[in-house]
């Protein structure tokens, strides 16, 4: 064989092909049927082919070995060129462009191959940025992982491909093609790493206009394939089994491409609609955008700075304004900071603009970010709609903006959130029993030696529950025979306290023990703990109080405190004076309670901002509110029962407080609307008064000016 | 409900400023530009001594025959007017208070947006969706 020399460019394409065609992983010998694939792709006439083969070599020794091979390329590429073949003119024709291949898994190679034989063609295209996606039988056979499929990516790209791409190949074509690029500075490749590993969509396009000279065009393919492949692109996973050898779409001039990506943009809308969203992710993609999150933040349940993100974006070159207008439609919850999920959603926005799409007016379903776990995607839809009353995300965090909603609907919702949030709270709130009953004996015996059995607001729950309390405080506050009378005397009043004592008489006596440990320790603190969340768990109250009832009635028929005693007088004599007393201790726990819940949060095994934030929000919303104390008897239960549950899962804990923040964030909405409300209120008489003075100034028009 | 829209930078030149469509748009920016003397009398008159206590609602700046003009100012001197009109009574000033507080909200998001230069002016598709929403809501 005559000495082939080869430029750079030349021998990394060929040297990429080489690997490519070489499945073996001989490295010294080229299957045939590949090569044999290749030269069709090469869209050569068959004898030419044949020719060629016999040329290097091939032909005689029955295999391609790599000089063997690289001749043919050459070849190859002279006879794309027009040239005639002879052996001599692999040496002689100087700037031979590199050979061109048509074939469908050749796309990428081709264009590659454009970009490396002319950087000034794909100067602008993102194609340099973006090579041809990794073959796609080296995709699925190797990992995903880029490093892997870097060389492959490589010699992929050498490959004649046509820009059908399968959606497989196309997710890690970007990544990949945005490292190699890095990697390869060869061929004005280098400016486009930052390019953004932009899908094959713009690459397509831009390869085709580089390749234009050279490609040879599949009659007949050309738009309609290249949607086909657009759109499977798109559509990430299911089409992967179209990777297998698109008729040569695109490839074409760059009048086909321009035709095909116009068209090809519709194709993707109209079939986005019945494939996948064209703005999910696939598992390459976000495989990648996780990679490049780490390499700004390795924590990946940080955050990233918004001047970190800002350069990192502004690299992919993208005007500032639609790089602000994604920012605006990632940055989820406003905060000027990109959490791992914000990221991966601006990123994919950003790789799909590079690509021609245009950006969405709102943040897609796909792309938002998950609060709460990533199985959570009902949380996902109700995020919107929960944090915002209007469906754009702009919009969607109304604790940034509590006024939003207006103040007409202010008051009904008010109330309604208030309701809401009670009936929200109860969810995570149920514990093990054992810990809610221990405190809540507790809080009984302190707390509630007052509440008042004769004021069952039957209105709420909550005073159910309360009632609840009230009767097991009661009892316990008397003690025993007496508290036992109380308690029925109590009982009687409300219908519902009294049930579930009796059926849970037989309860835990093993809670005894325990509970007056408790007692005696938590008594200074129950009283605090009272006022928590009012609004909090009064189902589960319901439920812990009638149990705790029954322990605190066994207790104090067991034991005397005598705390217990002393309110048990107190109780005697009469309803109201318990009522009085109840209602005065429940506002010093009030009072008491900001502060002590504050410590209190703390505390516990719970995640201290978890409860502080419940307290202090229920605080807040029962303040308006008139059932003090039994909101916060329950809110305390409440508080006390999610303790156990917080150390029992990890992922429960993380959903819990996702649950918290969107419900501290409805508080928030409910307490602004309140608040302007309020101000409202406060303000109609300095509006009479405004009025009055434009009306004088009115009436001296001249004076004024 | 406005009329129009100005927010106007610390050294008193506008970031944006939106008028509805059908009016003289000249008209209204003359009045935003003469309102900024208002607000500098109204920012001056608290005294330093009041700047932490200093509302960011200024209420009404002036009315004209035909509308009146609203403004408030946030803490770094940046300042929403507001200009309205008067036909419309129903507008109460907790209305007007809260559009402003909608106001200053998107502005803080425009401001969050690393890709937003203070001082530039604003094009935000997110502010401008939301000033449309206060514009349309009156007419």
């Amino acid at each position: 064989m005559e000495g082939l020399t080869l430029s750079d460019a030349e021998q990394k394409y060929y040297s990429d092909l080489f690997s490519y065609c070489d499945i073996e992983s001989t490295k010294k010998v080229v299957v045939n049927g590949r090569v044999l694939e290749l030269f069709r792709a090469a869209q050569l006439p068959n004898d030419v082919v044949l020719q060629i083969m016999e040329l290097c070599g091939a032909t005689r020794l029955g295999y391609f070995g790599r000089s063997q091979f690289y001749i043919a390329l050459k070849l190859v590429a002279v006879a794309q060129s027009g040239f005639p073949l002879r052996v001599e003119s692999i040496n002689t024709v100087k700037d031979l462009p590199l050979p061109r291949f048509v074939a469908s898994k050749n796309e990428q190679e081709s264009r590659h191959a454009a970009s490396y034989s002319s950087d000034s063609e794909n100067q602008g295209s993102y194609s340099g940025v973006i090579p041809p996606p990794p073959g796609r039988g080296q995709v699925k056979k190797g990992s995903v992982s880029h490093d892997t499929v870097q060389p492959r990516t490589s010699a992929d790209a050498q490959e004649p491909a046509s820009p059908v791409v399968s959606p497989q190949q196309s997710p890690p074509t970007s990544p990949h093609t945005w490292r190699k690029h890095s990697r390869h500075p060869s061929g004005g490749n280098s400016e486009r790493p930052l390019a953004g590993p932009g899908p094959f969509w713009s690459p397509f396009g831009e390869a085709q206009s580089g390749s234009s000279a050279g490609d040879a065009v599949w009659s007949g393919h050309s738009p309609p394939p290249p949607q086909e492949n657009w759109v499977s692109f798109a559509d990430t996973p299911p089409t992967s089994t179209l990777l297998t050898m698109h008729p040569a779409s695109v490839q074409d001039q760059t009048t086909v491409r321009t035709v095909a990506s116009a068209t090809t943009a519709i194709e993707i809308r109209r079939q986005s609609s019945s494939y996948d969203d064209p703005w999910k992710i696939t598992d390459e993609q976000r495989q990648y955008y996780v990679n490049q999150f780490k390499t700004i933040q390795p924590d990946l349940n940080g955050f990233i700075p918004g001047s970190a993100a800002k350069e990192f974006f502004t690299k992919s070159k993208l005007p500032i304004l639609e790089l602000s207008h994604i920012w605006e439609l990632s940055d989820f919850d406003k905060d000027g900071a990109l959490t791992l999920d914000e990221f991966c959603a601006a990123f994919h926005l950003v790789v799909a603009r590079k690509n021609g799409y245009d950006l969405p007016e709102k943040l897609p379903e796909s792309l938002m970010p998950k609060l709460i776990d990533l199985e959570d995607s009902a949380d996902v839809g109700d995020q919107p709609g929960e944090v915002g009353y209007s469906g754009s995300p702009a919009e969607a965090p109304p604790s940034k903006s509590p006024s939003m909603p207006s103040l007409n609907q202010t008051w009904p919702e008010l109330n309604q959130s208030s309701e809401d949030t009670a009936i929200v709270h109860p969810v995570p709130i149920r514990m093990t029993p054992s810990k809610i009953h221990m405190q809540e004996m507790e809080l009984k015996r302190t707390g509630s030696d007052h509440t008042n059995p004769t004021s069952p607001l039957l209105v709420k729950p909550s005073d159910l529950s309360e009632e609840n309390k009230i009767n097991s405080s009661v009892k316990f506050a008397s003690g025993n025979t007496v508290g036992q009378q109380q308690a029925g005397v109590v009982a009687h009043p409300p219908a519902v306290p009294p049930r579930p004592q009796p059926s849970q008489a037989p309860g835990p006596a093993v809670h005894r023990p325990v509970d007056a440990d408790g007692l005696i320790t938590h008594t200074s603190t129950s009283p605090q703990q009272i006022p928590e969340q009012p609004n909090f768990a009064d189902f589960s109250q319901f439920e812990v109080f009638a149990a705790s009832n029954v322990n605190e009635e066994q207790d104090d028929e067991a034991e005397k405190h005598p705390e217990v005693l002393p309110a048990e007088k107190a109780s005697d004599p009469a309803n109201s004076l318990r009522v009085a007393k109840a209602d005065s201790k429940t506002e010093e726990k009030t009072a008491a309670g900001a502060p002590t819940n504050v410590s209190k949060g703390t505390a516990p095994l719970a995640p201290p901002p978890k409860p502080v934030r419940r307290r202090l929000k229920s605080e807040d919303e029962l303040r308006p509110e008139v059932d003090e104390h039994t909101q916060k008897t329950g809110v305390l239960a409440a508080v006390l029962a999610s303790q156990p549950s917080i150390p029992r899962s990890v992922g429960k804990d993380k959903k819990a407080i996702q649950a918290s923040i969107r419900r501290n964030k409805e508080t928030n909405t409910v307490l602004a609307r309140l608040n302007s409300e309020l101000q409202q209120q406060l303000k109609d008489v300095l509006e009479e008064r405004i009025s009055l003075e434009v009306q004088l100034e009115q009436l001296r028009p001249f004076s004024h000016l | 409900m406005a009329v129009c829209i100005a927010v106007i930078a610390k050294e008193n030149y506008p970031l944006y400023i939106r008028s509805a469509p059908t009016e003289n748009e000249l008209k209204f920016h003359h009045m935003v530009h003469t309102s900024l003397d208002v607000v500098d009398e109204k920012i001056s008159a608290m005294g330093k001594a009041l700047l932490d206590q200093r509302e960011l609602y200024l209420g009404l700046l002036y009315p004209t025959e035909d509308y009146k003009v609203y403004g408030y100012v946030t803490n770094s001197k940046v300042k929403f007017v507001m200009v309205v009109d008067s036909s419309n009574t129903a507008l109460r000033d907790n209305e007007i208070r809260s559009m402003f507080r909608k106001l200053h909200n998107s502005y803080t998001d425009v401001m969050c947006n690393p890709f937003y230069n203070p001082g530039d002016r604003i094009q935000s598709r997110a502010f401008d969706n939301m000033v449309t929403s206060m514009m349309i809501q009156v007419c």
